[in-house]
């Protein structure tokens, strides 16, 4: 566990993974841009921020955490901040949903080292997650489970199965990380489908919840290794923008799956301020 | 198997009476979890458990388990390749005069065609009983069917099973009885009297319907040149679908496929219903005799 991180560092590298991933996706002509972007400093904080006790030598170590990308649309940011991480070189991102690559629209742990599920059609991660703190439990290990999740996906009734289980069990290895940036496919998350307040739903659940600015590398650092709450799972609900860091995109609902051009690529690049993706900001 | 290996575990769906899990309820508190009535949840904990190093039996009534499951089935077991047991209790029309929402006749058909899905449908409890210990060394999902209506043992005490094998209960050359769980007996019974009758019937067990014995359904095919298949479940897409699939490709044969046809089942027992469908010893013969009449 690194001490104390360099949060103006973490910024950077999560506007690296913005353009990682929005650059993936103009290559296959496909992909989750907005979501991808408004989910990098999350992953960033996790996997660069020390957060995840992760080897990438070792991607199935038994006591390794776990991290479950519930949100498993999103690959372009996730393959980003784990090859950012050393799971496999930054080279095969390029071949991103490319004929028989590894790297599919959504993550596949049998062909991708640091991928622990095949998620994509939302609501799997979480009860996953819960199965995973329950055999930690069982086996008296230490590691911690994360899951991330949509706001949109919190839609699917399977994610409030879980938590009941979560609570009833007091798994208080279990953190859920909810990236709230209030849209969804077609609209606003209020327009389609009135979930606030989403807080007060975590809290009747059992949850221990921490709300934050899910744009704020020190307050996600800080809410991720937050100690565990006696006898409850913990719910950090990071409020965050669809598309942040890029102003053609941000808080726009087409850009849920907008690929974007050349163009907009420099353009991208020019706000984030990354001039290459050959490194990682170190 | 769970006091002899730490990693073996539990999930139900507050089934835990008709999963006849009490026992280990009480005796492994700390490696059962019970989701409560929540089979999509209790399907993702099971690929949860066993990331997480354990191996995790998930049991549930089978109606339940794979139709309000089936995407995780589909996602978190098949695509996963995750190393879970499902149990589907009390499958088929066990659950009688409860009602079609209580049946599982359409688990098979559905189960069978996920990949990495292996599929079991014990003939007996002996059957059961080793396909369980079996079920402990194979990596990967699977799904055993298990039944609750009481049938006689049809296997010797030293029966082993083997995911894969369609061992022949009876031997014949006139004609292919190809049945699985509770209509193994029935089968059995029609083959005596058939015998009776100078005709030879071969039965195998098609406990292992994925994957299937393709090599013996094809040697019983060659061999007896017609094929009655029958299973407890619809007649579309099930055993007998399988079968048809194979020998319409590679070895056609006149065939008779008896299942449950194409509806939900009228009020009665399970006794009851599966005479009303014509899943008895008796309508097995029937149909032996029409399919050899016919040519």
């Amino acid at each position: 566990m690194i001490t104390s991180p360099n949060y103006e560092l973490l910024a950077r590298q999560g506007n690296w993974i913005r353009l990682s991933a929005m650059t993936m996706t103009h290559r296959a002509a496909l992909g989750h841009t907005g979501g991808d972007l408004s989910a990098s400093d999350i992953l960033a904080s996790l996997y660069l921020g020390g957060v995840l006790n992760v080897d990438p030598e070792q991607p199935t170590w038994p006591q390794r955490d776990r991290f479950i990308m519930s949100k498993g649309h999103c690959s372009g940011a996730f393959y980003s901040v784990l090859a950012a991480r050393g799971f496999f070189p930054l080279e095969q991102l390029k071949s991103f949903m490319k004929p028989l690559s590894m790297l599919n629209g959504h993550p596949d742990r049998n062909k991708l080292p640091g991928v622990e599920a095949n998620t994509g059609p939302l609501g799997h991660g979480l009860p996953i997650a819960v199965g995973c703190a329950l055999s930690a439990r069982m086996r008296k290990e230490s590691w911690r489970v994360f899951v991330l999740t949509g706001d949109g996906e919190l839609q699917e009734g399977s994610n409030w199965e879980a938590a009941m289980t979560a609570n009833h069990y007091s798994l208080d290895n279990l953190v859920v990380i909810v990236d709230r940036n209030r849209l969804q496919q077609g609209d606003f998350t209020e327009n389609t489908i009135r979930m606030d307040p989403l807080a007060a739903k975590w809290e009747a659940f059992g949850f221990r919840v921490i709300e934050i600015e899910g744009h704020n590398p020190q307050a996600l650092v800080e809410a991720f290794q937050a100690s565990s709450a006696k006898g409850h799972p913990t719910c950090v609900i990071a409020n965050t923008v669809k598309g942040n860091g890029v102003s053609f995109a941000a808080n726009k609902p087409a850009w849920h799956h907008g690929v974007p051009t050349v163009e907009q690529l420099e353009l991208a690049a020019q706000e984030l301020g990354v001039t290459s993706l050959d490194e990682v900001p170190r | 198997m769970a006091s002899e290996n730490p990693n073996v575990c539990a999930v139900v769906n507050d089934s835990v009476s008709s999963t006849k899990l009490k026992n280990f309820q009480s005796k492994y508190p700390e490696r059962f979890v019970n989701v409560g009535i929540a089979e999509q949840n209790m399907v993702g904990v099971g690929a949860g458990l066993a990331n997480g190093g354990m191996l995790p039996y998930v049991c549930g009534a089978s109606c339940f388990l794979t139709a309000r499951a089936m995407e995780q089935v589909k996602v978190d077991l098949g695509y996963s390749k995750s190393n879970v047991k499902l149990c589907g209790m009390s499958s088929g029309m066990a659950y009688g005069e409860l009602g079609p929402t209580h049946h599982s006749i359409e688990d098979i058909a559905w189960t069978r065609i996920i990949p990495n899905l292996a599929v079991v449908v014990p003939a007996d409890s002996l059957e059961t009983a080793s396909a369980m210990r079996y079920s402990l060394l194979h990596v990967g999902p699977m799904f055993l069917r298990i039944s609750r209506v009481p049938v006689r043992n049809v296997h010797a005490d030293d029966y082993a099973f083997t995911l894969g094998k369609a061992p022949v209960l009876h031997p014949g050359n006139d004609v292919a009885i190809l049945a699985n769980g509770l209509m193994v007996e029935r089968a059995l019974d029609a083959a005596h009297d058939l015998a009776a009758q100078g005709i030879g019937a071969r039965v195998l067990n098609m406990s292992s319907v994925k994957p299937m014995d393709e090599e013996a359904v094809l040697a019983a095919a060659r061999e007896t040149r017609r094929i009655v298949t029958v299973e407890e479940g619809l007649a579309a897409g099930g055993l007998g679908g399988a079968v048809a699939e194979l020998l319409a490709l590679q070895q056609p044969t006149p065939m008779r496929i008896m299942g449950v046809p194409g509806v939900f089942a009228p009020t009665g027992s399970a006794g009851f219903l599966l005479e009303h469908f014509g899943l008895t010893s008796a309508n097995i013969q029937r149909t032996v005799l029409e399919l050899i009449q016919q040519r």
